[in-house]
């Protein structure tokens, strides 16, 4: 018998079209090794999942617009939010900053791709069918109902007999294979490969993030990876790690999870602020206010965001002392993250600063993050969490966090490093459009839900009693929300639009500062021939202005 | 008083600012202590940040600015500042700590003991032998020490303008004093997520003078009285024989079921179902044709009753002042 060989496509450009050949198009892209490739598709993961993340809420809004609805039932709506939540952390932010620390880490040291290129396929596809393992349980019987994360003992069989739990546990551990196999990459990429003349000290501020960022990583994700299993076995085996009837512990769960949970919101912001921190130099035209400073608060971060977990159970009754140490820990926590704010400002401060849609984003963070970091530190504060946890005001909080401080930072970074991705310019006059409709419906949103939590509105309630101003908060809030859901589409016509006939884009758009901006936009399938020397945090500045350059300057 | 704090007095009926017990007080002033401090905080970002945008924008030709890297002075301030202030902080929140939740010292029994059910409030008034549901009824001027259990899941007991709120968690026992001010009613929720109906669990504390509270307790703890009228007799025959009696008990009869509510004085509730509906004899009727129906997923099942019987049950139901 003759045997047919599997034909595996070389690939010959950098972004090869999506129609389906023997030896280009779909196939090559699924088969791709690439770091840029693979890149490009984790962030159309991302926006894929953003699209249904979004629809799910749009729902829960709609149920939530006027007191006493029924427009879902409470099953439903408890899905709807569960997934909402899991899909927008694990499938839309994680694979937006998997997405450019793939494409961008690499070409910012001056490597061809990453140190184990196949790994890097490997990651995005467990990502992927992570996903798609967590989304297939709408058709096995109903999708997970206990919450993001999905407390014990009403995560156990019987409080959630449908099969949802059991897909949310193994679509988040294959996911998370993904996630720390990436991790792994960026770390040997980062240390290992980065060009010869690039020392620790010269490493652009996002590279440094997404190092700090999988060492967080490797060491949060095992103690997710293990709670996911241990309730495998309680719900197939009827172990009972978490059902106090069969003498297990409710809490432990809260334990294991927080202490990946906690880490994970910094997983999710420590690469923004590395994106932050190439933009607003750029677009000021100066060098960042105290790079070692950014770095080192990064580092600190790090180091006590394995510290702070129990600040999410304030209010289960572990006692004084120990809420004591937890206030401590994470009111220090605060500071680090709170000042690189005045790091930013101050780049800004006496610079030519350029409003283009990214730099536009980057201002508006500064605030709506300082509004998230605000009221996190409020949670710090035993008391104020001991009225405030688990209400409306903790959903303000964490979408100021998520929205205003992950999202605004990959929408910055999406319209900064667009042009080199892509070849073509993201559509500046849209674009704006885009910021305000966005920057004004998030706020809508959720400025008003500090308020209903303030009033004495729990989260995750299905529908809500005719109180004095409940109805009408909760109806701007729905409103805002459809606000954004309007602005998202746009973003996507933006995109695809730019894509197809968007104005062609230079090598260096921006007069920017990095390696990523010496190679054509899209760059090459080989990334670099030889790369400029690197004498300082700006070496193609240096290299454009060599009578002026950083290096020279120094001490 | 900070303007937010204000605002939000005007607009809204009760919040975490409008107190009824020194407990939230004390909670309520380290709240607007950050508010101000915040507000400071967000205004100083607000003012920088539009500032510098206006200040700074590029012009046309402009030259490269002067190439400033940073300065250690700056940076000690960044962190300075932000750093006394949350130290500031840190030692006003564990005064109010220790204010609000002292330990319990000794063998001090608690006063009640309220269990969290998926999704009705079990209040226990272990002194006065009998048990009650979800309109819990308290003495004012009196420290009061609640013992918080769970059934099933985990809930959470809040009630804003009482203080603190605390986890009810499965083979845990924590507990949580409360003073109150002043005699009224004050609404809560139930705050960790219980379930499909975990919207659906609302606490209504009914704040009273101690001789009404005394008078209270009295008229709880007696046995239901014997229904006068022949329907409601009917209906208290039933309510054994349809084995509504397995689950709920009614002091004085045969119904000695521990799953559900008490209902020996359930017709003096202002409302039913945790605070989803007022108690009217028409809501007492649908909830009995199909408890499904009005609150999806209670542990209540749907007993296919005929019309007569309805009447009857209902009759009987609201009779047990």
């Amino acid at each position: 018998m003759e045997i047919d060989h599997l034909h595996i496509p070389e690939p010959h450009e950098s972004l090869p079209d999506l129609s389906i050949n023997d030896n280009q198009g779909l196939l090559q892209w699924i088969s791709s090794v690439d770091h840029k490739q693979i890149g490009i598709m984790y962030l159309w993961l991302a926006v894929l999942f953003l699209m249904v993340g979004g629809v799910e809420i749009l729902l829960v809004r709609i149920q939530l617009a006027v007191p006493r609805n029924h427009f879902l039932s409470p099953e439903m709506y408890d899905q709807l939010f569960t997934m909402h939540g899991t899909t927008m952390i694990f499938f839309v932010l994680m694979p937006a900053i998997f997405g450019f620390a793939s494409y961008f880490v690499p070409l910012m040291i001056g490597a061809n791709d990453m140190a184990f290129p196949r790994m890097n396929a490997f990651s995005f596809w467990a990502t992927f069918f992570g996903g798609s393992l967590l989304y297939f349980s709408y058709l096995a019987g109903g999708a997970p109902d206990a919450g993001w994360f999905n407390y014990a003992p009403i995560n156990q069989y019987n409080y959630s007999s449908s099969p949802g739990i059991d897909y949310y546990c193994s679509g988040l551990l294959l996911a998370g294979i993904g996630t720390v196999s990436a991790s792994v990459n960026f770390i040997v990429t980062i240390l290992k490969y980065r060009v010869k003349s690039m020392d620790l000290k010269q490493m652009p501020l996002f590279v440094w993030m997404i190092l700090i960022n999988s060492f967080l990583v490797l060491a949060a994700f095992p103690s997710l990876n293990a709670a996911l299993v241990m309730l495998l076995l309680d719900r197939q085996l009827h172990a009972h790690f978490f059902s106090a009837a069969g003498g297990g512990s409710a809490i432990l769960w809260q334990h294991l999870f927080w202490l990946f949970g906690h880490p994970e919101v910094y997983i999710l912001i420590l690469p923004v602020f590395g994106i932050f921190s190439e933009i607003f130099p750029v677009y000021s035209r100066k060098p960042i206010f105290g790079y070692g400073f950014v770095v080192g608060s990064g580092i600190a971060i790090a180091l006590l965001a394995f510290g702070v977990w129990v600040h999410h159970m304030f209010a289960t009754g572990l006692g004084n002392t120990v809420n004591n140490f937890f206030a401590a820990s994470s009111l220090l926590i605060g500071v680090p993250t709170g000042v690189k704010i005045f790091n930013w400002l101050a780049t800004m401060y006496h610079g030519s600063i350029r409003f283009s849609v990214a730099m536009m984003f980057s201002v508006a963070f500064l605030i709506e993050f300082t509004i998230g970091g605000l009221s996190g530190i409020s949670f710090a504060i035993v008391p104020i969490d001991w009225q405030l946890t688990d209400t409306y005001y903790v959903v303000a909080h964490l979408h100021y966090v998520f929205i205003g401080g992950s999202l605004f930072g990959l929408l910055a970074g999406l319209f900064y490093w667009f042009p080199k991705m892509s070849g073509k310019m993201l559509d500046e006059k849209l674009g704006r459009w885009f910021f305000w409709l966005f920057v004004i419906g998030f706020n809508l949103t959720f400025l008003v839900q500090h308020l209903l939590g303030a009033m004495g509105m729990p989260r995750r309630v299905y529908t809500y009693p005719d109180l004095p101003g409940w109805g009408i908060l909760n109806f701007i809030s729905s409103g805002g929300g459809f606000l954004m859901a309007i602005a998202v589409g746009l973003l996507v016509y933006i995109i695809i639009k730019s894509n197809v006939k968007g104005e062609k884009a230079d090598a260096d758009p921006w007069d920017a500062n990095t390696l990523e901006w010496t190679v054509s936009s899209p760059p090459g399938l080989k990334n670099f021939d030889r790369v400029i020397p690197v004498k300082s945090t700006r070496p193609y500045r240096d290299y454009k202005r060599p009578d002026d350059a950083d290096w020279k300057r120094e001490n | 008083m900070s303007a937010l704090h204000y605002i939000i007095l005007q607009v809204t009926g009760p919040s975490i600012f409008n107190t009824a017990s020194p407990e939230a007080r004390k909670i309520g002033w380290l709240g607007n202590g950050f508010l101000i401090a915040g507000t400071a905080m967000m205004l100083l970002v607000i003012i920088l940040t539009v500032r510098f945008t206006l200040r700074y924008r590029a012009k046309e030709n402009d030259a490269e600015p002067p190439q400033t890297k940073g300065s250690h002075k700056m940076e000690l301030l960044m962190v300075g500042v932000p750093l006394v202030l949350v130290i500031f902080f840190f030692f006003w929140s564990l005064r109010t700590m220790s204010a609000v939740m002292p330990g319990r010292t000794g063998d001090q029994q608690p006063d009640v003991i309220i269990t969290g059910h998926q999704w009705w409030w079990q209040a226990d008034y272990t002194a006065s032998h009998f048990s009650t549901a979800n309109e819990i009824h308290l003495p004012v001027g009196k420290r009061i020490l609640l013992k918080l259990d769970a059934a099933d899941v985990i809930h959470d007991w809040w009630v804003p303008a009482l203080g603190a709120k605390m986890d009810m968690i499965p083979g845990r026992d924590n507990y949580l004093w409360i003073d109150i001010d002043k005699p009224g009613i004050y609404q809560g929720a139930c705050s960790e997520f219980c379930g499909e109906q975990h919207a659906w669990m609302r606490i209504r504390v009914v704040a009273q003078e101690p001789a009404e509270y005394q008078k209270w307790l009295a008229e709880q703890s007696a046995n239901a009285e014997q229904p006068a009228d022949s329907l409601a007799r009917l209906g208290e025959a039933l309510f054994e024989k349809a084995s509504c009696s397995n689950c709920h008990s009614i002091r004085g009869t045969g119904a000695k079921g521990d799953i559900g509510p008490d209902l020996t004085h359930f017709a003096r509730r202002q409302t039913m179902l945790s605070g989803m509906e007022d108690n009217t004899p028409e809501n007492v009727y649908q909830w009995l044709l199909d408890p499904q129906k009005v609150k999806t997923g209670a542990r209540m099942p749907r007993f296919i009753f005929n019309r007569d019987s309805l009447m009857a049950l209902t009759a009987y139901l609201s009779q047990l002042k």
